[in-house]
């Protein structure tokens, strides 16, 4: 998987799909946490807990959770699952620092 | 998987109609309700079709909304595709007694890192359930989810078993279609049916004797009895699939003592009246030997006793057998303009044969006939594979029975002497009475014989009667006495080479 052309971009929202007080949902909520202070605020993340807003997955067309997906762009580049590797979720999405890719 | 929550279901299981009639027969009444079942089959086996049916026969005839889980085509693409089934799918959707969860497969950039849950398809699911306060549910493909997910086959495994309890739980009756790579071999891909489904139905699109051949099985009803084997089916414009029901499963037809006319006064009298009312007669004999004339003498008899009479011909046109009738002194077109007949010629090739069983059922419902003639069966036999020809006989003998009409069919020998068709010893068993009409030599003459062979709960004339055939029809004549074997190929001996 490339890490994508768009290295250096400015700020920018991420949004990130979690079903309720799930441990998965723990966990990824716990990964946002610092994949926003790594990127020294530079992404902004949207919680969206499907199970109080289905439409809004539906609407996205999200199966899995917990997903993490930038959907300000055409087509959406989504990550699902484990998201608690910072730095290649960072480069996937790509915020990439030089240093940590791979 | 062990971790399955022991779910409530009522002991007397309660069927939900899926709108496919033969079907619903052959499972007791319909699906259970509140079960799973698995539809599985090969690509276009007609899963999608039938699937929908199942849901539009809960939205227009039970009020029973339903959800649509499309894994595969859009929501735009189903609509339109099966518009044709004269199922208005947006308006449904308009009027929120259908509700899409929309899973195909959108343009999206993806990777997957480690565990996660189908909570998002769920939550989806039973959101658009509540909306549409649905009581039916399709997932069609399940095989499209493994495919999308194609490195967690595990995972997806462990959470279709999920939805499906969450389904249950919630009282759905849900079907699951799965695609199966081949149409006799393992029941899916994956082996879905093993760990979700309470119930299995087969659909084949199989090539037999370059024929395609539609048909419906149930392989497994938890809980309950079933019908086996393979059921054909058809799938008709404005109606979606219309199986073809094999009424034998019901031997339910009483057997009536009400005679008629076989048209002709001395047939009549050598089967001590006529025929029964609700029986099948088949006549046999080579080409030549006056099959159409004792059909349309049937015919006239019918007619003329005050009854309507159809006639279903796949050998010859409308034309030559009006002029063949009038030969024999019979007006057909009389008969049709007082609406007391009906001719309809088509050719055997035109439609398959659970299509032309349709056709005659059809006919019947709107014409209503006392009588009904088919010339000929040999000739429908070409276009069908054995097993077929021989589901399509016994369904059409029992529609003949049961609405209590008087048939009478024809069937061709291959050879001009004697010797048996294929045809003969399918139908010979399903049939009531026999006719055997065969060339005979005696010296240096061919004369044609006539035996009633087989009359089931009447005595009859069992002799070989000479007959004619003039301006006014048949005239059977003295018996024919050292009359070799009607059943030898010829008097030389067994078998005729050529």
């Amino acid at each position: 998987m490339s890490t994508g052309p768009r290295s250096g971009r400015g700020y920018s929202s991420l949004r990130l799909y979690v079903a309720g007080e799930s441990p998965g949902a723990r966990r990824a909520l716990d990964s946002r946490k610092r994949l926003v202070t790594a990127s020294d605020g530079k992404i902004d993340t949207q919680v969206v807990d499907i199970l109080a807003h289905p439409e809004e997955a539906e609407k996205a067309g999200i199966l899995a959770t917990p997903t993490l997906s930038d959907d300000s762009i055409d087509p959406p580049r989504r990550l699902i699952g484990d998201i608690s590797n910072i730095a290649e979720v960072l480069a996937y999405f790509g915020y990439s620092k030089k240093d940590s890719a791979p | 998987m062990t971790a399955t929550q022991e779910i409530p279901v009522d002991p007397v299981l309660e069927r939900v109609k899926t709108g496919v009639e033969a079907f619903d027969d052959l499972v007791m009444g319909g699906l259970p309700r509140g079960r799973t079942t698995i539809v599985g089959g090969t690509p276009g086996s007609g899963k999608t079709v039938f699937a929908t049916q199942f849901l539009a026969h809960g939205i227009t005839d039970l009020d029973e909304p339903g959800v649509f889980v499309t894994f595969e085509e859009s929501p735009g693409e189903i609509e339109v595709n099966m518009a044709s089934f004269g199922w208005d799918i947006r308006h449904w959707r308009e009027v929120n007694k259908l509700a899409f969860v929309d899973a195909s497969p959108r343009d999206s950039d993806q990777i997957v890192v480690g565990d996660f849950d189908l909570t998002g398809l769920l939550s989806r699911i039973l959101h658009a359930v509540k909306n549409a306060k649905a009581k039916r549910i399709v997932l069609d493909s399940i095989t499209q989810l493994f495919d999308h997910f194609i490195a967690d086959q595990a995972l997806v495994r462990r959470e279709l078993l999920r939805i499906a309890t969450a389904l249950k739980k919630e009282g759905l009756t849900v079907l699951m279609t799965a695609e199966r790579n081949s149409e006799y071999g393992e029941i899916s891909r994956h082996r879905i049916e093993e760990f979700v489904a309470d119930n299995v139905v087969i659909l084949r699109n199989a090539l037999d004797r370059e024929r395609r051949r539609r048909t419906i099985e149930v392989l497994k009803m938890r809980g309950s009895r079933h019908v086996e084997g393979e059921v054909p089916f058809t799938l008709v414009g404005k109606q979606g699939m219309v199986a073809v029901p094999l009424s034998s499963l019901r031997l339910e037809q009483q057997s009536g003592t009400k005679r008629v006319t076989s048209g002709n006064p001395q047939l009549d009298e050598m089967t001590s009246g006529g025929f029964f009312r609700d029986s099948v007669t088949l006549v046999s004999g080579a080409t030549g030997t006056g099959k159409t004339l004792l059909v349309t003498h049937f015919l006239a008899g019918g007619v003329a006793a005050g009854e309507r009479a159809l006639l279903v011909g796949y050998e010859e046109s409308r034309g030559q057998l009006f002029r063949n009738a009038r030969g024999w002194g019979v007006d057909f077109e009389a008969m049709e303009a007082d609406g007391r007949l009906k001719v309809v010629c088509l050719y055997p090739e035109a439609q398959t044969l659970p299509d032309h069983l349709l056709m005659i059922h059809e006919l019947v419902e709107e014409f209503e006939p006392q009588r009904l003639a088919i010339d000929s069966l040999s000739a429908l036999e070409r276009i069908a594979p054995e097993t077929g020809f021989r589901e399509f006989l016994i369904s059409l003998t029992s529609f003949i029975k049961k609405r209590e009409i008087a048939g009478l069919c024809t069937a061709t020998d291959k050879s001009l002497i004697g010797s048996h068709s294929a045809s003969e010893q399918h139908i010979s068993t399903l049939t009531d009475s026999i006719i055997l009409l065969r060339y005979i030599q005696q010296a240096d003459f061919m004369h044609r014989g006539l035996m009633v062979l087989k009359m089931r709960g009447s005595d009859h004339d069992k002799q070989i009667r000479r007959f004619t055939i003039d301006s006014s029809g048949m005239h059977l004549g003295r018996p024919l006495e050292d009359a070799p074997d009607v059943f030898d190929d010829a008097p030389a001996g067994r078998p005729s080479a050529t």
